[in-house]
C-alpha cells in the first residue's frame, strides 16, 4: 500500500495506450483462462438451471414444451422430496449440534502442540480425506445385517440381527453416524488452528485470577474462536446441503426412498428419469436454499464485527 | 493434589481413546477384512484373520481393470491440478498485483462458486459438456471440476500474493520488468508453499470425486477409480472379502499421500477457513 499504489495508479493517456501497456497486456492474457472456465462451466450451467425448470425436456433436441412453474409445482407436491428435505435437515442438526460440540471438545483437549497430540490429531483428521464413496462402503459392511460388525455385536448380544441399511428407522440415524465419523475431524482441525492462535497471556491472566479449567473455557477460549465457529459452522450446513457421495454406496436412498437427500433426490428423480428440467427445478430450490444461507451468515458476520 | 489432576488426565486419555477406536475401528476392519475368507469373514468380521489369504489383495493387483481405474484417476487428477495451478494462480495474481476498473466486481464473480453446492448445476452440466461433445472423456471430468475448484483456489492464491513483499515489485519495476513476467520470474517461485496447499487440495478433491464422474463417465475404459468401485460392488455383491481388499488397496495410497502431504491440506483448510 505504499508508492506501489500510485505506480498503479498513474494515469494512462487512453484506453488503448493502457491495453498496449505491460499492465493490460497481463490482465488479457491472465484472466481470461479463468474466467471463461468458471463461465462455461459454472455460471452458464446455473442460468440454465433456471431457464430448463420451465420446461419439461428428456435432455434430447432442444426444449420446447414449456410448463412454467409446474416442475416446481410437481416437486413441490412429492411427498419423497420433503422427506428428502426433512432428511438432509437431520444431518444438518446433527453437524450443528451433535459433531460440531464433539469436534470442539476434542479440540480443547488436544490443542496444545506435542507429539502425542500431534498423532491423535492425525487420525482424527484422517477420515475427511478418504473418499466418500469408500467411506460409505466400508461402513455398509461394518453395518451389514448378515455379515457385518453390527450383527456380530447383535449376535453376542443374544439378539437377532438387524439389518440397519434396510430399516426405516435406523438407517438415516446411521447415514448421520458416519457423516459424524467422516466430517468431525475437519471441524476440529478449524477449532485447533483457532484456538492455537489465541494469546497464551490471556489464558495465564484467567488462571491468575483463580478461573478454573472450564471458565477459562467458557469465558475465554470459546468467546475468542467465535469466527472460527462460525466459519465452521458454515460449512456444516453447506456440506449438509451437498450430501450425497455417503448415501449412494450405504444405501442408495433406499429402503423405500426413505433416506434420498435432497442432492440424492435429484440425482434419482431427474438424471436417472432423463427428467431434466424436473432435476433443473431441484437443482434451483437447493441454489436458493445455499445462497438463503450465504445472506443470513454474512449478515450474521456483519452484525458480530460491528 | 496429584489425585485430583489425575483422574481428569485419565477421563481425558479414555476419551480420546475410545474416539481412536470409533475412527480407526472400521478401517482395520476393511483391511483385515481383505485377508479372511468369506466364511470367516462372516464368523468374525473383526480381530485378526486366523490365516493370512493374500490371494484376495494379488488377485486384484493382477487385474489390469484395476490398474486402469486407478490410472485414469491418476491422468484426470493430475491434469487438473496442472490447469487448477496455472489458471487460479494467473487470476489471482491480477486480482493482487493490478488495479483496473472492474476488477473487484470480476473478482466477487469468481468467488461466487464458494456458496453453492456443485450438485446444484449438475444436469445442465451434463447438458453443456455433452453439447461440447466432451462427454465420455477425461476432459468431461477436468475441465467442470477445475472451474468449481477456481474460486477457493483464487482466494488462497490471491491472499498469499498480498503477503509478499511490494517493494520487490517496486525494484522490479523500476528496472524494466513487465507484469507478466515479473508473475514468472519472481511470484511463482515464492509462492512454492502456496503452490503445494492449493496442488494438495485439488488433487484430493479430484482423486475422490464420485459425483461428476458417475454423470459424465460412460464407459468402463475410462472408470474412474470410484467409479469402478462401486462396479466392483455390484458384481461381488456377496464376497464383502473382495470388497473390502478393493477399498483397502485404494485407501492405502491415499491414507500415505495423507500423511506426507498433511502440513499443506491443513494449511489450505485453515487458511481457506480463516480467510473465507
Amino acid at each position: 500500500m505504499t508508492s506501489a499504489a500510485s505506480i498503479h495508479n498513474r494515469k494512462s493517456r487512453s484506453i488503448f495506450a493502457d491495453l498496449m501497456s505491460s499492465k493490460g497486456q497481463a490482465v488479457l492474457l491472465l484472466l481470461p483462462p479463468a474466467l471463461l472456465l468458471f463461465t462455461l462451466f459454472v455460471a452458464l450451467p446455473l442460468f440454465d438451471a433456471a431457464y430448463y425448470s420451465l420446461f419439461k425436456w428428456n435432455g434430447y433436441g432442444t426444449p420446447t414444451d414449456f410448463v412454467g412453474l409446474d416442475n416446481f409445482r410437481q416437486v413441490l407436491n412429492h411427498g419423497i422430496f420433503w422427506e428428502s428435505v426433512r432428511n438432509t435437515l437431520i444431518v444438518l442438526a446433527v453437524s450443528l449440534f451433535i459433531q460440531l460440540p464433539l469436534a470442539l471438545g476434542l479440540a480443547l483437549m488436544i490443542y496444545e502442540k506435542t507429539p502425542a497430540n500431534t498423532l491423535f490429531r492425525l487420525v482424527f483428521f484422517l477420515p475427511y480425506i478418504l473418499a466418500e464413496i469408500a467411506s460409505g462402503l466400508i461402513w455398509s459392511f461394518v453395518f451389514d445385517g448378515n455379515s457385518g460388525v453390527a450383527s456380530a455385536i447383535f449376535k453376542s448380544l443374544g439378539m437377532d440381527p438387524v439389518f440397519i441399511l434396510a430399516d426405516r428407522h435406523w438407517a438415516f440415524l446411521a447415514i448421520t453416524l458416519v457423516v459424524v465419523w467422516k466430517y468431525f475431524g475437519f471441524h476440529m482441525m478449524i477449532f485447533v488452528a483457532a484456538l492455537q492462535s489465541v494469546p497464551k497471556e490471556l489464558l495465564e491472566a484467567a488462571r491468575l485470577e483463580g478461573a478454573k479449567r472450564w471458565e477459562v473455557v467458557r469465558f475465554v477460549q470459546v468467546p475468542l474462536i467465535g469466527a472460527a465457529i462460525g466459519v465452521s459452522a458454515f460449512f456444516a450446513v453447506v456440506g449438509s446441503l451437498q450430501l450425497f457421495d455417503v448415501v449412494i454406496p450405504l444405501t442408495n436412498g433406499g429402503p423405500s426412498n426413505s433416506t434420498h437427500t435432497i442432492v440424492t433426490y435429484l440425482y434419482s428423480f431427474g438424471l436417472t428419469r432423463n427428467r431434466i428440467g424436473f432435476g433443473s427445478a431441484v437443482g434451483v430450490l437447493l441454489f436458493l436454499a445455499a445462497v438463503g444461507v450465504s445472506i443470513f451468515y454474512q449478515y450474521q458476520t456483519n452484525r458480530r464485527s460491528k | 493434589m496429584t489425585y485430583a489432576r489425575l483422574v481428569p488426565q485419565l477421563a481425558r486419555l479414555a476419551i480420546l481413546l475410545i474416539v481412536v477406536t470409533f475412527v480407526l475401528g472400521p478401517l482395520t476392519v476393511a483391511v483385515f477384512g481383505g485377508f479372511k475368507t468369506n466364511g470367516e469373514l462372516l464368523a468374525s468380521p473383526f480381530g485378526l484373520p486366523s490365516h493370512w489369504n493374500t490371494e484376495f489383495y494379488s488377485a486384484l493387483l493382477n487385474d489390469p481393470g484395476f490398474w486402469k481405474y486407478l490410472g485414469n484417476s491418476l491422468i484426470i487428477s493430475l491434469s487438473t491440478v496442472v490447469l487448477t495451478l496455472i489458471v487460479a494462480a494467473a487470476a489471482a495474481y491480477v486480482f493482487a498485483q493490478i488495479r483496473f476498473f472492474g476488477s473487484r466486481m470480476m473478482m466477487s464473480y469468481l468467488l461466487a462458486g464458494l456458496v453453492f453446492p456443485f450438485a446444484t448445476a449438475i444436469l445442465p452440466l451434463f447438458i453443456k459438456v455433452r453439447d461440447f461433445g466432451l462427454l465420455d472423456s477425461y476432459w468431461a471430468v477436468i475441465l467442470p471440476q477445475t472451474a468449481f475448484g477456481l474460486s477457493l483456489s483464487i482466494l488462497l492464491f490471491k491472499t498469499f500474493f498480498e503477503q509478499l513483499p511490494k517493494e520487490l515489485f517496486e525494484a522490479a519495476y523500476v528496472e524494466g520488468c513487465g507484469y507478466i513476467r515479473f508473475f514468472w520470474r519472481f511470484t511463482l517461485p515464492l509462492s512454492t508453499p502456496i503452490l503445494a496447499t492449493v496442488g494438495v487440495f485439488a488433487f484430493v478433491q479430484s482423486w475422490n470425486n464420485f459425483l461428476l464422474p458417475l454423470v459424465v463417465i460412460n464407459s468402463r475404459d475410462l472408470f474412474t477409480w470410484p467409479l469402478g468401485m462401486m462396479q466392483f460392488r455390484g458384481e461381488f455383491l456377496v464376497e464383502w472379502n473382495r470388497v473390502l481388499a478393493f477399498i483397502t488397496l485404494t485407501i492405502l495410497p491415499a491414507v500415505v499421500f495423507f500423511v506426507a502431504a498433511q502440513k499443506y491440506i491443513v494449511a489450505g483448510l485453515t487458511g481457506g477457513a480463516v480467510k473465507g
